[in-house]
């Protein structure tokens, strides 16, 4: 708790600090530095804290409504370290990318004003044990990253990404403000446990419109279909460094609050349960699909969130079903799934998004269509970026493995289930999580492949280069902690497991085997994934042995005997997915136009490849023309006459006073 | 009982080939196959009964719906013009999702209805209703007359199978219920010829220009 | 050290593989055929040579055999052998090694990519895209096996034979992971071997631009991968368990040289699909395993 105070004064200080140094070059340096020390004071206070301990504070507060309280639990707890350790790692990079005078050099001081904000708001939500405490929070933290988005704001596209996630993120607000006031007047108190106790007495009248009100509200700010439209528009345009501690510490406080919310609404109901295994894994497909059919690196990854936050997404929904049947080892499973590929998501993908924000500020450009070759260019940030997809697209011997063998182990312990139903599901359930697997595999084969491997697609990517050992600490350090979890995957799940126990109405005895299990299972996985490694070595030491004593020649790539190819020949983002977008035409809807001059000598020609979101095409845009239509219609009372006005407030007051008295 | 398991979950493993299916000819085939699996169905079910009663209504089955049927369907289909494939509406695979989906819910209906226990042996209901499901499939989902032709073909087989195990006195009912599905495809075999040269096509689709 | 046994016989005789079907595919067309130990005779030349690496290449090109031998090799630690459970076995173990055939893809793909041939580009594209197809296929059959097994672990499913009087339904398993042999390994209908032709490969020419010790590494990393599930096939069928260590290796050993002479025989008698047409294979593959998992869960 000393520790957590430490970490939000470094906030503080550090926001206030930039403020007052304005644009000059200082903010940029104290800024990042109170970010710094606030998440290493928080990462410290994480580690070194029993994993089981639960603290609580209450502090004075002058609002009539709510309290000032603050607690840690395993949950809390697990939830703050991607926060921290990606706070850490991103305010590094950030100050290494705003250093020098550009355009928004005057702009720094805001900037680090609102980057520490933003993660003093996270450390205040994942610790807020009041719902208004908690809303407050939420605010702050959902306010920050509209300004951290628009630091570029003179480019139309920022400037509408901004947009873009401020409605989505009100919309979520909205549903969520409604969540608690309804749960607050019928539990008459603010507090979670009050909440709670609430709900366990059944004085919570309609808690299944109370669930849906928290799962659209949190489901917003995670990004789940078919509220993901935010995170592809935001993604791409937000400087890197804010990417990066969005995807991998914002949308888990979704999670979070999802979390919150179902400990909250007391013992669940099989559908809820179902729910969320549907939308998880309908996330999940569609995330994965959509990803691997764009040709923009940050877009590509912002998909991929919308798909790993689904797989959480399932592995909580499990987890309800579980709790609904009385299997807790079904839930145990399900529950630590999930937190556990919450961290190992955080860790991947805040280092592919650095690595993506290296290679923008080198090239210039995150268009898959114009890098290529950069691993020969820039070697580290090329493997730390493949080193990344290999675990994201979760495959042995990385922790991304683990994440998605626990929810598997969930799903297998689910067979057991009474009635055929559930049963089917959890086996279909299974099968879709190996489909996600495979594409997820292209997706990354093909983010990975094409932007880093192969010939430079411009003169940009060929003139490519690292930008020192400042830009590249941060990536290194992001890197390490991967290795580092997937080396104490065990410790890493029985952390995930700790919180999982806390989840109410878990039967401890059950949920404690199924948890022995799944770690004495990651154990024998991370053996056979360190003989894995071992063995790929020595492997690799034996072919330079063997090339070293016969030889070795450099010669131009084989062209299958034409012998002029050029960079521009070489598979692209567009075709690398061709396959698979003409077996799943509706989930990626790839268009593919193709103009050319009639005749037999076509003297010019244009190919077209985009890959439109449906969502937001036909769902969200008309609906979001008509909201604008009403509103323009009502600016006949909108006519800049200012005693008119008057004369509405004043016509108002009478009215109101008239109706009520 | 062996037997009858066997026979049923091939005559499941048809209804899904009705759906995954791209060469009209092949599904003629299959029509012929699911004619052989439910004539064998009365002996498997039934067994050996003194009036070999069974043995008739096999008789019959397979005369009608494995050879008659099948053959008039392939003449038909030799005698019209066009495109030798299936035209789907909703895509193979799709198709097969929804084929075995049908079954889930038949699976799942049959825990919901109160049948006398000992009435239907296990499988039988879910296959029958299956078999009504792909062939309503068939004829929903695809574009030729032909196509819609099989598709009912194959619902009128998952009907005669409910019927099967009834059918432990009363085989002459079976009989007539037959011999009514024959004319009937007879008579849908003339009228494809009919429509064929209207329309110079079997796709139901261009039905539209008869409205007003 | 009997856990061992197989895993010893499974890389020394793995090269076999390849050698059988080729000679196999050479009698249906009335030749003699190679050497049915050619493939052993190509690794040893292929570790002698030197190796020619691409100007455009960087380590990946190296890595990408060598990891993805590792991984096999790990995926084959998790198979049963006919006589006695896998050295390491646990309840999901399937989805390890089914993962660890991933990564030994991804690192291929990579590998592939890494040259900047639009050649090899085409074949890591169709790879990734049909492989990913296979994945839920895969786990499909799995589930039917994993039904009623003793421990959801490969060395729990496979072995026991095709139990139950009641199970028509089981018999579709062994037919859907010889489908999934073929897509897994690229043999024909999903993919020609042997073809001339650069457009119309796959796997063949992802691996252009390897030679020397890469190259065998990718060669043998390949009868590995088809033993792999050629055993996977045989074992969901074979009761081994039920029999006498001799007699279960007798059954097992005679039970891969069968599916080995299939996969010859198929790939006499079939053409290659039109790549657009792999889909509805695997589509028609799935939907019978999942028809036999609806049964079989049913029952």
């Amino acid at each position: 708790m000393e520790w957590l105070g430490l970490s939000l004064a470094c906030y503080l200080i550090g926001a206030i600090c930039a403020v007052a140094c304005g644009g000059r070059e200082a903010a940029n340096r104290l800024g990042p530095a109170g970010a710094l020390a606030g998440s290493l004071a928080g990462l410290a206070g994480v580690l070194l804290s029993p994993a089981s301990a639960a603290s609580h504070i209450v502090l004075p507060w002058g609002l009539p409504l709510g309290a000032f309280s603050l607690g840690l639990d395993p949950a809390s707890r697990l939830f703050l370290l991607p926060v921290y350790v990606l706070g850490a790692a991103a305010a590094v990079s950030g100050a290494s990318a705003l250093a020098g005078h550009d355009a928004c050099s005057d702009r720094r001081g805001t900037h680090w004003f609102f980057f520490n904000l933003l993660l003093l708001g996270l450390s205040l939500v994942m610790t807020a044990r009041d719902a208004v405490c908690f809303l407050i929070a939420w605010e702050i933290m959902s306010l920050a990253p509209f300004f951290l988005i628009s630091l570029h704001d003179d480019e139309s596209e920022v400037r509408e990404a901004a947009w873009i996630y401020l409605v989505a993120a009100h919309i979520g607000a909205a549903c969520l403000i409604a969540f608690f006031t309804l749960a607050m007047v019928q539990a008459g108190g603010s507090s979670f446990e009050t909440i709670a106790a609430a709900a366990g007495d059944g004085r919570l009248t309609a808690p299944a419109l109370l669930f849906l009100l928290a799962l659209a509200g949190f489901a917003a700010k995670i990004g789940l279909f078919p509220f993901h439209i935010w995170l592809p528009e935001v993604y791409p345009t937000a400087p890197s460094h804010v990417t990066a501690v969005m995807s991998a510490g914002m949308i888990n406080v979704g999670v979070y609050g999802l979390w919150r919310a179902l400990e909250m609404l007391g013992p669940p109901v099989a559908w809820q349960g179902w729910l969320l295994v549907g939308l998880g894994l309908v996330s999940a497909l569609f995330g994965i699909l959509r990803a691997q059919g764009l040709g923009g690196l940050k877009r590509l990854l912002a998909y991929s969130s919308v798909e790993n936050m689904g797989l959480v997404c399932l592995g909580l929904g499990l987890g309800l079903v579980g709790r609904a049947a009385g299997d807790d080892a079904v839930a145990m499973l399900g529950l630590c799934g999930a937190l556990f590929h919450v961290l190992s998501h955080a860790a991947f993908k805040g280092l592919l998004f650095l690595c993506a924000g290296e290679v923008l500020l080198v090239v210039g450009s995150v268009r898959i269509a114009h890098l290529g070759g950069l691993a020969k260019r820039m070697p580290l940030v090329g493997g730390l970026f493949l080193l990344a997809a290999a675990g994201i697209a979760g495959l042995p011997p990385l922790s991304g493995f683990i994440g998605e063998l626990v929810l598997a182990l969930a799903m297998l312990a689910g067979l057991d289930l009474p009635g055929l139903l559930p049963k089917v599901g959890m086996a279909g359930a299974l099968a879709a999580l190996a489909a996600v697997g495979g594409f997820a595999l292209a997706a990354f084969a093909k983010a990975g492949g094409l932007s880093f491997l192969g010939q430079p697609r411009t003169p940009a990517a060929a003139k490519a280069q690292s930008r020192g050992r400042l830009a590249e600490a941060p990536l290194v350090f992001l890197a390490v902690c991967v290795v580092l979890a997937a080396l104490f995957a065990p410790a890493l799940l029985s952390l995930a497991g700790q919180a999982a126990l806390n989840f109410p109405g878990m039967d401890l005895a059950p949920a404690r085997a199924a948890l022995t299990m799944a770690l004495a299972t990651t154990r024998t996985v991370c053996l056979i994934s360190a003989a894995l490694v071992v063995l790929a070595a020595a492997l690799l030491l034996l072919r330079n042995r063997l090339t070293a004593a016969h030889g070795r020649r450099a010669a131009p790539t084989w062209g299958c005997a034409y012998t002029a190819p050029t960079a521009r020949m070489q598979y692209t983002a567009g075709s690398f997915v061709e396959p698979t977008a003409r077996i799943m035409p509706v989930p990626m809807g790839m268009t593919i136009q193709l103009d050319m001059d009639p005749g037999l000598f076509p003297a010019r020609a244009t190919l077209t490849v985009a890959t439109p979101d449906a969502v937001k095409n036909r769902f969200f845009t008309p609906i979001f023309e008509a909201v604008a239509r009403g509103c323009d219609a009502l600016k006949v009372v909108q006519h800049g006459r200012v005693h008119l006005y008057i004369l509405y407030v004043l016509a108002t007051v009478v009215a109101l006073l008239a109706w009520k008295l | 009982m062996e037997m009858t398991q066997y026979l049923l979950v091939a005559l499941v493993c048809v209804n899904l080939a009705y759906l995954a299916v791209t060469r009209l000819i092949t599904l003629t085939r299959i029509t012929a196959v699911q004619g052989l699996l439910l004539a064998a169905m009365p002996l498997a079910v039934l067994g050996p009964d003194p009036h070999s009663h069974a043995l008739i209504l096999s008789l019959g089955v397979f005369a009608i719906k494995a050879i008659g049927f099948p053959w008039l369907l392939a003449r038909t289909l030799s005698r019209l013009s066009g495109d030798p494939v299936v035209e789907p509406y909703l895509g193979f695979n799709l198709s097969l999702l929804s084929g075995v989906a049908g079954l889930l819910f038949s699976l799942w209906l049959e825990t919901r209805l109160p049948f006398p226990p000992g009435l239907f042996p296990p499988l039988l209901f879910p296959a029958a209703l299956t078999s009504i499901f792909s062939g309503l499939a068939l004829v929903v989902a695809r574009r030729k007359a032909i196509t819609q032709v099989i598709g009912y073909l194959a619902a009128d087989n998952g009907i005669f199978l409910l019927g099967v195990p009834l059918a432990q006195g009363s085989v002459w009912l079976e009989l007539s219920v037959l011999l009514d599905v024959f004319v009937a495809v007879f008579v849908m075999g003339i009228a494809l010829h009919h429509i064929n040269k209207t329309f110079e096509s079997i796709d139901v689709g261009r039905f539209c220009s008869l409205r007003d | 050290m009997n856990a061992l046994t197989h895993i010893v016989a499974a890389l020394v005789l793995a090269p076999l593989i390849p050698g059988i079907i080729n000679r196999v595919k050479a009698r249906m067309a009335g030749r003699v055929g190679r050497p049915l130990l050619q493939t052993y005779y190509d690794l040893a030349k292929l570790i002698q040579k030197g190796v020619v690496v691409s100007h455009t290449a960087t380590w990946m090109l190296a890595a990408g055999p060598a990891v993805s031998l590792a991984a096999v090799g790990c995926a084959l630690l998790l198979l049963p052998g006919p006589a006695s459970p896998a050295p390491v076995s646990f309840t999901g173990d399937f989805m390890l090694a089914a993962y660890c055939l991933g990564l030994s893809r991804l690192a291929l793909i990579l590998a592939a990519l890494d040259t900047g041939s639009s050649f090899e580009g085409m074949g890591a594209s169709r790879e990734a895209a049909f492989s990913a197809l296979a994945e839920p296929v895969l786990f499909l059959s799995f589930l039917v096996l994993a039904v009623g097994a003793p421990e959801i672990s490969l060395s729990g499913m496979l072995g026991r034979g095709l139990t139950g009087v009641l199970a028509p339904e089981r018999l579709f398993v062994p037919l859907i992971l010889f489908i999934v042999l073929l897509t897994e390994n690229c043999r024909i209908p999903v993919d020609d071997p042997t073809t001339h032709l650069e457009l119309t490969m796959i796997h063949e020419v992802m691996v252009l631009d390897h030679s020397g010790p890469d190259m065998a590494f990718i060669v043998y990393g390949a009868a590995l991968k088809l033993w792999f599930f050629a055993a996977l096939t045989v074992l969901a069928v074979l009761p081994v368990r039920s029999l006498s260590p001799a007699a279960g290796w007798a059954a097992f050993l005679a039970g891969m040289l069968l599916v080995t002479v299939a996969i010859g025989l198929v790939e006499s008698v079939m053409a290659r699909l039109r790549l657009m047409r792999v889909p509805r294979l695997l589509g028609g593959a799935g939907a019978l395993a999942a028809l036999s998992l609806v049964l079989t869960v049913w029952r």
